[in-house]
């Protein structure tokens, strides 16, 4: 029984030395940029309570390596010594040092084997200005202490866990309990689903749901800690991580009161680790190269956290030198993980992206930080694996943010339950805009095909429509699926909305996800399951997903912010943007487009003066389009040629252009460009402006770039 | 020499056995939500407040599809990644083996059936197949590029 009481002391011991370990890291980071009173005795206090403890439980090595600290900080604290540099690498030396006595006495349950000596003479030798004052304070002195703290001690917050309001519980029985509010839940739905006329088990389960819902929500809050627990080890990090990389480097915090699940920051935390090593150390630049490009000496990283809709996002960005895309594409082609070809048809977004591959690496050199590929892989997978995504973008103002879009929790969602052929599914209330009813007449009318793909008019803004059984089971379900009108259900996915079509639309649930098995893991369009009132499972949907697989960019937002504001004169568009010249950035209805082929260049012939190709057992004219715009194309040294087929009056004729880019769906903004031959319009297409090619005009052309052709022969 | 207990069950005439240890229970035909993308992956069942993949056997091995008349029944497995169920056409008895019947895999078996079974038992009346439970299991759903106009590689339809 005694020993079993001493297991327990100790366990609760390393706990809460844990947490004071974590707040020591950020306060000596804290000391070393300005000597107050009030930081020094906060670091007092923690030294101080893990060296009498030790004591106390009889962890006499550690006890004299807590003892070291506290004398060093005696100095410190009355002015007797500077907390220089060294001083804090000293001190910072011995919290791990402490650490690693923690793990040992958690493993041995003594600390006989930690041995601390050659810390305890590092400490020793940076107090020798005041050797013979290295004895233990007097109990009068730490009194002394104690009593001077008081007041500080309620202006510190984060002190939480000693007075009387706050309580240890072990995070297995949170998730225990919430497991079981979990299951009650899920009682609760069966037992409302079920009808009663008898008006006192109506009004008792109506009572048994408002508590089961109030239950909820404080058991889901138990598990919520603001992102500034995660934040607080992160100036430690920046300063051994600079310093290792020899620059400097400033942190600074936006948002750290942002509550997350327990579980959700304790998978973003590698990721975040892995982030905030590769801003110091591939994207800031030392000191003389930072005065050289007119910046300051010192680099600033960002750490942000805020609400967006029903997720949270972590941004890490840095001002430093960028991404270098090139490099990427290199390496990635290097290590075998995309052709060269296909490198080369990617999209920037695309190129920067192939960073996350695993063995891909930003970073031309490998340092002892980082450099060796398995960062940014580490970074992806943790944040898929809790449902969220990463982000790289390119600020206005130069430097690199990483940003982190996850979810607020995971166990319990509220989502709206849909039925698609007898089949139900959960969709997720976060995603869900609206709701829209339509008669078979109405359907019939107002669902309309734009090119392929049906759209319906909301309130006069084109909304792509899905058909949720067309797009899970590939079978043609819209006709007969209007016959008695349409139910859509109106989502949002990134910053593009659009429709899907189901059969029935039932109620909102609270549901609780549970994860996929291994097997599926693959099933992008679904994002979890769960267990329905009755008993039965349904899929939950990933509207991400979804939109993904349709070739909706949910990425990308700069576009559609742009396009949103002009939404009132806009069409939806699904085109194929390609490059002409060096930069030159045109696009084309994909509905136009029969292929997109390669042929090597040796196989282009000329043929009466026009240039043709042999192509599916005939012969295929093909132009080159920067002859057309009269640009230089910058692909001729490319053996192969990037040809766009399209069909003009039953024959196919191919455009020959320098780069595909990317294929997207758009809503489209049309500006009249000023009078320019071959181009029906410009348009703003991910951020950037596109020319709209005009393709009747260039086969009327046809004939005079055949005699332009045979004229440079 | 160590005796061994297999649990049986038939797939497509033929008798496979597992080991007793890897089955968790056996259940009737359950209720089961399709799954869009895949074959093998039949459906997802509801065990007792956990979601289990339900993985035919006669799909997986490539074999005719079941016809009509009776349902197929559930082998549950323990597995690493929590519990897996198989769809076999029946079970069978326990039998007790020894390494002694044990025969490594015919060479002139297909190689869909070989790709999952680890030997043969030659038991008194006929053979008895050892599914290799990790092989079996090892399927995933085959989500086709997005050619909105295809229809192969189409799922099963829900009914």
């Amino acid at each position: 029984m005694a020993r079993k009481n001493f297991d327990e002391i100790l366990k609760e011991f390393v706990d809460e030395s844990a947490e004071g370990l974590q707040r020591l890291d950020m306060l000596l980071v804290q000391l070393e940029s300005g000597r107050d009173s009030a930081t020094v005795t906060d670091i007092f206090r923690i030294i101080h309570s893990i060296k009498g403890t030790s004591g106390l439980l009889g962890l006499n090595n550690l006890e004299k390596l807590a003892h070291a600290g506290e004398s060093l900080l005696s100095e410190i604290r009355d002015g007797n010594r500077v907390p220089d540099k060294e001083v804090i690498t000293g001190l910072l030396r011995m919290v791990d040092s402490i650490r690693a006595a923690m793990e040992l006495v958690v493993a041995k349950r003594s600390d006989a084997e930690f041995d601390g000596r050659e810390v305890i003479a590092r400490l020793e030798a940076l107090n020798t200005t005041r050797a013979n004052d290295t004895a233990a304070p007097s109990l009068e002195s730490v009194t002394e202490v104690l009593s001077n703290m008081e007041p500080e001690a309620a202006a510190a917050p984060a002190a939480a866990g000693i007075g009387g309001q706050h309580l240890r519980v072990d995070v297995s029985l949170l998730d225990k309990l919430m497991n079981m509010v979990g299951e009650l839940v899920l009682v609760r739905n069966r037992i409302l689903q079920l009808g009663h006329s008898n008006a006192a088990i109506t009004a008792s389960s109506q009572k048994l749901h408002q508590i089961t819902t109030e239950l909820q929500e404080g058991m889901m809050k138990t598990r919520m800690q603001p992102v500034s627990n995660l934040w607080d080890r992160v100036p430690r990090l920046v300063r051994d991580v600079s310093l290792a990389c020899e620059k400097q480097v400033r942190v600074e915090f936006e948002g750290g009161e942002t509550e997350l699940d327990k579980t959700i920051l304790e998978t973003i935390k590698d990721p975040l680790t892995h982030l905030i090593r590769n801003a110091i150390d591939h994207g800031i630049e030392r000191p003389q190269e930072r005065r050289a490009k007119g910046k300051p000496e010192e680099g600033v990283i960002i750490l942000r956290a805020y609400h967006d809709g029903g997720q949270v996002c972590i941004e890490v960005s840095d001002d430093g030198k960028g991404i270098d895309t090139a490099r990427i594409v290199a390496d990635a082609i290097e290590k075998g993980a995309v052709s060269a070809e296909r490198a080369a048809r990617l999209s920037e977004r695309e190129q920067k992206m192939l960073m996350f591959v695993p063995g891909v690496s930003t970073s031309a050199d490998v340092t002892k930080v980082s450099g060796r590929g398995v960062g940014m892989d580490v970074v992806k997978t943790n944040t898929e694996r809790i449902g969220g995504t990463v982000d790289v973008l390119t600020p206005q103002q130069g430097g690199t943010c990483f940003r982190l879009t996850i979810p607020l929790t995971l166990a319990i969602i509220p989502a709206l339950v849909v039925m698609s052929r007898g089949v139900r599914y959960a969709i997720p209330q976060v995603n869900i805009l609206e709701l829209v009813r339509l008669s078979a007449d109405q359907a019939a009318e107002e669902i309309e095909s734009a090119r392929g793909c049906s759209v319906y008019r909301l309130r006069g803004h084109l909304t792509p429509i899905l058909y949720l059984h067309q797009e899970l089971w590939l079978k043609d379900a819209r006709e007969e699926q209007e016959a008695d009108g349409a139910n859509l259900v109106i989502l949002q996915a990134g910053s593009h909305s659009f429709g899907l079509a189901v059969d029935d639309i039932h109620d909102t649930e609270e549901i609780v996800v549970k994860p996929l098995a291994r097997q599926l893991k693959g099933l992008t369009v679904c994002s979890g399951a769960t267990i329905m009132g009755d008993g039965s499972v349904a899929l939950i949907l990933d509207v991400i997903g979804l939109a993904r697989r349709v070739g909706v960019d949910v990425q990308n937002e700069a576009q559609s912010r742009a396009s949103a504001q002009a939404a009132a004169d806009t069409q939806i568009e699904r085109l194929v943007i390609f490059r002409v010249g060096k930069n030159r950035r045109l696009a084309m209805p994909l509905n136009l487009v029969a292929r997109l082929e390669e042929f090597s260049r040796g196989k282009l012939e000329n043929s009466a003066g026009q240039m043709v190709v042999q192509y599916r057992g005939g012969v295929m004219p093909v132009v080159p389009l920067a002859d057309v715009l009269h640009l230089e194309s910058d692909s001729l040294g490319c053996d192969l040629a990037q040809v766009i087929v399209y069909e003009k009056e039953g024959k196919s004729v191919g455009l020959i252009v320098d780069e595909i880019v990317d294929i997207v769906e758009e809503r489209l903004t049309v500006h009249e460009a000023e009078f320019q031959k071959n181009i029906r319009g410009r348009a703003v297409i991910q951020g950037r402006v596109t020319d709209l090619l005009d393709i009747p005009h260039i086969s009327d052309l046809w004939p005079s770039t055949a005699h332009k052709l045979a004229g440079v022969n | 020499m160590a005796l061994q207990q297999f649990c049986t069950f038939r797939v497509g005439g033929e008798l496979f056995g597992i080991q007793v240890e890897r089955v968790q229970e056996v259940l009737n035909f359950q209720a089961m939500t399709p799954i869009p993308f895949s074959t093998a992956l039949r459906g997802l069942i509801n065990l007792r407040g956990q979601i289990i993949v339900a993985i035919d056997l006669r799909t997986r091995l490539h074999m005719p599809e079941r016809s009509g008349e009776a349902p197929p029944m559930n082998v549950v497995l323990r597995t690493d990644d929590g519990a897996v169920s198989l769809l076999v056409d029946s079970i069978c008895d326990v039998v007790n083996v020894t390494e002694k019947t044990f025969e490594t895999v015919p060479v002139t078996m297909s190689a869909s059936l070989k790709e999952v079974i680890r030997g043969v038992h030659k038991l008194d009346s006929e053979l008895m197949l050892v599914l290799d439970a990790e092989h079996a299991i090892d399927v995933g759903v085959e989500m086709p590029e997005t050619d909105r106009s295809s229809g192969a590689g189409a799922a099963r339809e829900p009914n």
